[in-house]
């Protein structure tokens, strides 16, 4: 079986098989990370278009990484300061890249739906690198991996993801490779920050932390927005940090050996309390090192679109 | 009795077989066929056997977008009215959101001249005046001028007045001179900036969303308005339950209130947007199939009394960006009858509402000549092949507008000929020639 898609758009695209074998292929390259020359020559003579309409270092950096530590050219543009206009139109974008004809685009953009919409329009590997609220696919695999990496399965774990699920990206994406992979998840936030009709999502709603908490055996912080307090989505945020900021006396009743996560960058004593954040129990780091092992097979397996060895 | 310059045959009208005669541009007779004899050897009468063809009364859509003045790229008057002429349309309420906004005589003026000069015998542009200067929703509009000029309604559509006392003012100054409010119905706060219905579906795609809420608190408040002042309201393009449940309860207890809703809230919901489909942004938004089933019973029975287009055409490369890029608004004369007739076919509507919901109710709503088939009634009226289907390709819809979700779609049942006053405007039967000057 070869590798069947042309595009990452989201998790739901993916089989529990495929999942696994990413993840297979995630911990050689890992290891391949770890060598005094980090660099094989897999992608060698492929070019890798970082695309980021929206600003974000530390993604773009872990794909600039992952496709040099693979030997692919990587050519970054940014909306501003590029050749292309501003104001210029998604499809002309896309066009203009097109015509460069790279062997895959990384594309992160505000709006829903932007990477699917490349994807339709082009004939390159189009990864989605974070969609408006929509998907963040190789976030939630390189979380799924740093797990894997520590529990080895997902079957009886439970996962709460706690913050701004209403207009997170990573955890639209993380719930649903979560729940395919057998865990069970919760999500923990103000009201005023669930997305709207979330029983039909297949997660438990709560909106105390220390309640959330109880039994777990990871946590995942999301990031808050600083302006979803002056969208009149909070109070202030004093308040949030004191009733939803992730800190010890709420982890009293979780699993002895609970994980924390968080996608960063971390607004320390905000969402998370700084302690926390460096604590043995933290996987922070261990994410950000998961995500160049995920997103070197990520292009490997889209760029070569290779055989899955059983 | 008359002349008869149009004698058509074995025509299907409500389940019966007829024969109409036309004389100076009125109906002179409908009648059970065979039972009027043929005018024999007069000269001048055309005969025309339409057997296999329905007759309907040229319709009315009381809400569309013209586009000119101002962005005659997406759409011109006369491109507009090409696309009402061949979808079966006589006259389209034009709304007021040109550019310069349709707030004074000269743009109502220009608007009716323009059409005069594309159509000198119709289809007719009815305007509609906007109700505050520049749709800014902060100083009346001079309704008296508008009235004048040839506007037939008055509404602030697509940017509703948020200023309630404001809107009240507007209401009671339009009733002076016999001018009906039409009011778009959304919550300035709920849902600003949404794109689509708020609920599984937008949650599941992370697009904002517009909570239905956000358009039946506008319906309730414009009920106790009217209501309150004893004067009529008409609310544009219904979407959801909600808002049909407060309209049917108002209707009850005598409230002067009219309703409308479109051809696509009837056939599709919420679940057309996955896929970031930008054809099927519309404001409001397709809500959910709960939604769908409450409106199609509102229409049956006269709780939504009128349907509308919402015409809303834009150029393509408008449409081809991000969903949250995207303007709303389809495309929609070329094709709504045949969606209506959809609905015909899979039983949510008879035959016979067809001439209700778009033609004789509007009439009466808007105060608008309709022909009801009736001796003396202006011959407006449409030959429909009801088993010819087509397919709503680029090339086949007149409008500018190609932003229609079914676009290369086949749909079912076509406009043949469309005449007006007696005249035909539209014709793709070779028997039928146009008579234009
Ligand atoms: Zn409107």
């Amino acid at each position: 079986m070869n590798w069947r898609h042309k595009d990452l758009l989201e998790i739901s695209q993916l089989d529990p098989d495929e999942i696994a074998h990413i993840f297979e292929t995630a911990a050689r390259f890992a290891e391949v990370n770890q060598r005094p020359i980090k660099k094989v020559p897999i992608l060698k003579g492929k070019s890798v278009v970082l695309f980021f309409a929206e600003a974000s270092t530390r993604t773009k950096t872990s794909f600039d990484m992952a496709g040099k530590r693979l030997s692919a050219d990587t050519f970054s543009l940014t909306k501003s300061g590029s050749s292309l206009q501003k104001g210029e139109s998604l499809k002309d974008t896309a066009l203009t890249l097109q015509a460069m004809n790279p062997d895959a685009i990384v594309i992160r953009h505000w709006d829903s739906g932007a990477a699917r919409f490349l994807a339709e329009r082009l004939d390159c590997s189009i990864i989605n690198a974070g969609d408006g609220w929509h998907a963040h696919p190789t976030q939630a695999l390189l979380d799924g991996f740093t797990l894997h990496q520590v529990w080895g399965s997902f079957a009886g774990k439970t996962v709460c993801i706690l913050g701004d699920v209403a207009h997170s990206r990573v955890a639209r994406s993380d719930v649903e490779l979560l729940t395919m992979l057998g865990a069970r998840v919760r999500i923990c936030a103000p009201r005023t920050l669930l997305p709207a009709m979330v029983q039909t999502w297949p997660v438990e709603v709560f909106s105390d932390v220390a309640k959330a908490c109880e039994g777990v055996d990871a946590v995942i912080c999301l990031r808050l927005q600083l302006e979803r307090q002056q969208a009149g989505l909070l109070p202030d945020l004093r308040e949030y940090a004191c009733t939803y900021g992730l800190s010890p006396r709420h982890l009293e009743k979780a699993k002895a050996d609970v994980k924390i996560m968080h996608p960063g960058p971390m607004n320390r004593g905000l969402e998370i309390a700084s302690e926390l954040a460096d604590c043995g129990a933290s996987l922070v780091l261990d994410q950000v090192a998961s995500g160049v092992a995920v997103r070197m097979t990520l292009l490997h397996l889209y760029l070569t679109r290779a055989r899955i060895s059983a | 009795m008359a002349h008869v310059d149009f004698f058509i045959r074995n025509v299907s009208w409500q389940d019966r077989t007829c024969d109409l005669l036309i004389g100076e541009g009125r109906v002179l007779e409908l009648a059970e066929a065979g039972t009027v004899a043929a005018p024999q050897g007069a000269s001048g009468t055309e005969i025309f056997d339409a057997a296999g063809l329905t007759l309907l009364p040229s319709l009315i859509d009381a809400h569309v977008h013209l586009r000119e003045p101002g962005q005659e790229y997406k759409e011109d008057i006369a491109s507009g009215l090409s696309a009402a002429a061949g979808g079966g349309f006589g006259q389209v309420m034009a709304m007021a959101n040109t550019s310069p906004v349709n707030d004074n005589a000269s743009v109502t003026r220009f608007m009716l001249q323009k059409a005069a000069e594309s159509f000198a015998h119709g289809p007719w542009v009815r305007p509609v005046g906007a109700l505050t200067v520049g749709l800014l929703g902060k100083e009346l509009a001079a309704a008296g001028e508008l009235a004048r000029a040839g506007c037939v309604a008055l509404s602030n559509d697509g940017l509703p007045v948020e200023n309630t006392e404001l809107f009240r003012r507007a209401m009671e100054y339009a009733a002076d001179f016999g001018l009906k409010v039409i009011d778009h119905c959304e919550d300035p706060w709920l849902g600003k900036g949404g794109v689509m219905n708020e609920g599984e579906v937008s949650s599941r795609l992370g697009l904002k969303g517009i909570p239905t809420v956000s358009e039946a608190m506008q319906v309730a408040r414009d009920i106790l308005l009217a209501s309150y002042l004893d004067l009529p309201i008409h609310l544009a393009h219904i979407s959801c339950r909600q808002s049909v449940e407060l309209i049917a309860g108002a209707k009850e207890r005598g409230v002067k209130v009219t309703a409308e809703t479109c051809p696509h809230y009837l056939l599709w919901d919420e679940s057309r947007v996955e896929g970031y489909d930008t054809s099927v942004r519309v404001n409001p938004p397709l809500r959910t199939r709960d939604d769908v089933l409450a409106l199609r019973q509102a229409v049956r029975t006269g709780v939504i009394d009128i349907l509308v287009t919402d015409h809303a055409p834009h150029a393509a490369h408008e449409k081809e960006v991000t969903f949250a890029d995207a303007p709303s608004g389809i495309s929609g004369l070329d094709t709504a009858l045949s969606l209506t007739y959809e609905l015909v076919r899979s039983g949510e509507l008879e035959f016979a509402d067809i001439s209700r919901l778009w033609c004789w109710n509007t009439a009466a709503i808007f105060g608008l000549p309709a022909n009801r088939m009736q001796p003396g009634d202006p011959a407006d009226f449409v030959l429909f092949d009801p088993d010819l289907a087509w397919v709503a390709t680029a090339g086949a819809l007149l409008s500018k507008g190609k932003n229609t979700p079914c676009l290369d779609k086949e749909i079912p049942g076509r406009v043949m000929a469309h005449f007006l006053g007696g005249r035909a405007v539209f014709s793709r039967l070779e028997a039928i020639t146009l008579k234009r000057p």
